[in-house]
């Protein structure tokens, strides 16, 4: 009997390979130089993701350190100064962002939501149309941030929209910018809805809208949340692009939505950590307290979200 | 909504024609689902619109950049000086820049990425895993404002008192902003090379254990390799996020374009220039304002080139194993 080849695959192959290495290591003779390099190996690998934490953890704990001076309430009702530094706050920033939050919100929970039901739910992946926007949105999430603000200027505080260097332009850039995240996010809680729900509500004789709308959509809620509300918390840091639509004015009275110039936190902090006086730096770092509270505090609750509500169908 | 007229309908059609068999599809055209539909595919295509835009827009100033500046000029010069009265629009320093931020940076996110994925997918006890995932999430979600603001105030200070023997003149350093903005992208690597070793079946682990294996062996002779293409896409995918990086550039790593591959040196890059250049004022029409365009033409093709890579690495390893 002729004994067949069986097809080798990347699976076969790999597992020829890895029994051959390992026979090769019991039967060699360096087996005690192997055995000590096995002990060691997880510290070599332990050392890696400590310098990550350690990275983390200098960071937030030179923030605490810098920042706590200057965190008091004046930090948060006070307008900028550059004459005095230690009265100087934030307040027309953190409103500012405030609006540039909320425009994001409005714009990025329809569209991104909507994108991501019809993707899952009515797109057939055979039309070349729905490829591309599967590809298309896969590529938009790499575009860096720089390349939105660019987008932002030429497109909507200038050229068609023609909105001006105002909050709002800042907010349609800043949203174009995560909807990506939104969409991805979104689908992949509609996606992990198990078909029988929805068989189960279209045999009862509901249309599909009304299966998306009164089954997918509530039994995919927590996830959907999830992704807006990281989405968001990287739209509140998010400052290269709305270097280009006019977010580095100095303001110091409160802004509007659609008329008159504005100034977010995470650009405020920028401009006062390029002046050289030290105590605009003690204010930069104070700023970024209040930032990356409110970041953290939201990257906690979407992640507490998502594992206290991740289903198991 | 059309639910009522739909039932009386269908029972008139059955009764009346004492057809024997009744058709499951819809009695009537159901305009509100049609309507639907077309809204949200329309919130689909708006994505594919914003991609438009952001072509569009690059293309029409790149164009008008190219009618004063030559395109050989502009891709080969080594001088890099926009906005002086004698104009010079040789991107290449910028580009070295780039290139600099890239290398310091994957020469931390590299090793201390794939060492935690390695760590987290082969060794870590299920508690260990599920108290460091969210610490790197949370890393990934600083602002990089922040991360600016700690590379120029803490870390360049501390690079000098910990390398006094080299030339530290600026107050700025491409080696430092490039070691903070490896720190930024660990979590992108760590992540995406964890799900694609554990994306790996356990029968080949198994197997290699029962030929008398140990745990190092089968973490770099067979998980690593039957992963590597999620591992390639994901340092890809870091590459691409290194480039297109701005603020810890912008305020760590200088504003002065040079040919140098010093670490202690400042430098500009390519985000940093736009950066730059559109927090000052601006008027529209002029080369400096084209000059905007042409970089961020380039950036976007860059990055565009890797990203479509990375999709299709990541593609495969789905493929292979899932």
């Amino acid at each position: 009997m002729v004994s067949e080849k069986p097809p080798r695959t990347a699976r076969t192959r790999l597992a020829v390979a890895g029994a051959r290495a390992a026979t090769n290591g019991a039967l060699g003779t360096r087996s005690r130089r192997r055995a000590v390099a096995e002990a060691m190996f997880p510290a070599v690998l332990l050392l890696g993701l400590g310098f990550a934490v350690a990275g983390l953890a200098s960071m937030i704990i030179w923030m605490l350190i810098e920042g706590t001076p200057r965190f008091d309430a004046g930090l948060f009702t006070n307008p900028p100064s550059r004459l005095f530094p230690e009265e100087a706050g934030y307040r027309p920033a953190i409103l500012g962002t405030l609006y540039v939050i909320g425009g994001v919100i409005a714009l990025i929970v329809p569209l991104g939501v909507g994108a991501a039901v019809y993707l899952e739910e009515y797109a057939d992946s055979s039309r070349w149309f729905n490829r591309m926007f599967e590809l298309n949105i896969q590529n938009l999430a790499g575009v860096p941030s720089i390349v939105f603000g660019i987008l932002g200027l030429a497109f909507i505080a200038r050229g068609p929209l023609s909105l001006g260097f105002v909050a709002a332009a800042g907010s349609i850039t800043v949203a174009m910018l995560v909807l990506p995240t939104v969409i991805i996010a979104a689908r992949e809680a509609i996606r992990a809805v198990p078909s029988s729900i929805r068989e189960g509500s279209l045999a009862l004789g509901a249309t599909q809208w009304q299966t998306i709308w009164r089954q997918v959509l509530p039994a995919s809620l927590s996830g959907i949340i999830t992704g807006v509300i990281l989405a968001v918390a990287r739209a509140i840091g998010e400052a290269a692009p709305l270097l280009l639509v006019g977010a580095t004015f100095f303001v110091t009275s409160d802004p509007h939505f659609f008329e008159g110039s504005y100034t977010t936190l995470p650009t405020q902090i920028y401009t006062w950590a390029r002046q050289p006086q030290e105590e605009l730096r003690v204010l930069a770092a104070a700023g970024i307290l209040v930032m990356l509270a409110l970041v953290l505090a939201m990257n906690s609750f979407a992640i507490w979200l998502r594992n206290r509500y991740e289903q198991r169908w | 909504m059309g639910m009522p007229a739909m039932v009386n309908r269908t029972a008139a059609s059955g009764a009346g024609a004492g057809s024997p068999r009744r058709s499951l599809a819809a009695a009537g055209p159901r305009y509100g689902e049609r309507l639907v539909q077309l809204l949200l595919g329309a919130c689909a295509a708006f994505s594919v619109a914003v991609t438009a835009g952001i072509v569009l827009s690059l293309l029409s100033g790149t164009v008008d950049f190219f009618r004063e500046v030559p395109i050989g000029d502009f891709l080969f010069g080594t001088e890099w000086a926009p906005s002086f009265a004698d104009a010079r629009f040789g991107v290449l320093p910028i580009v070295v820049g780039t290139l600099n931020i890239v290398f310091w940076s994957l020469a931390v996110a590299v090793p201390v990425g794939l060492a935690s994925a390695i760590y987290l997918s082969e060794y870590a006890p299920r508690r260990v895993r599920r108290a460091v995932k969210p610490m790197l999430e949370i890393l990934e979600g600083i602002p990089t404002v922040a991360i600016g603001l700690w590379a120029l105030v803490f870390l360049r200070p501390l690079a000098e008192d910990v390398f006094p023997f080299l030339p530290w003149n600026t107050p700025t350093s491409v080696g430092v902003a490039g070691v903070a903005v490896g720190l930024l992208i660990v979590p992108l690597v760590a992540s995406i090379s964890d799900d694609a070793m554990r994306a790996v079946p356990a029968g080949l682990r198994e197997g290699a254990y029962a030929l008398g294996a140990g745990k190092m062996r089968v973490s770099l002779r067979v998980v690593f390799p039957a992963a590597i293409s999620g591992v390639v896409a994901a340092i890809v995918l870091a590459v691409s996020r290194a480039v297109g990086e701005t603020m810890v550039v912008l305020m760590a790593a200088g504003a002065r374009p040079s040919l140098t591959v010093d670490p202690t040196d400042s430098v500009q890059t390519m985000t940093a220039y736009i950066g730059q250049t559109a927090t000052g004022d601006i008027a529209t029409g002029t080369v400096d304002y084209y000059t905007l365009f042409a970089v961020g033409a380039l950036l976007f093709l860059l990055t565009l080139g890797m990203n479509m890579l990375a999709i299709r690495l990541v593609r495969r390893f789905r493929e292979v194993y899932e």
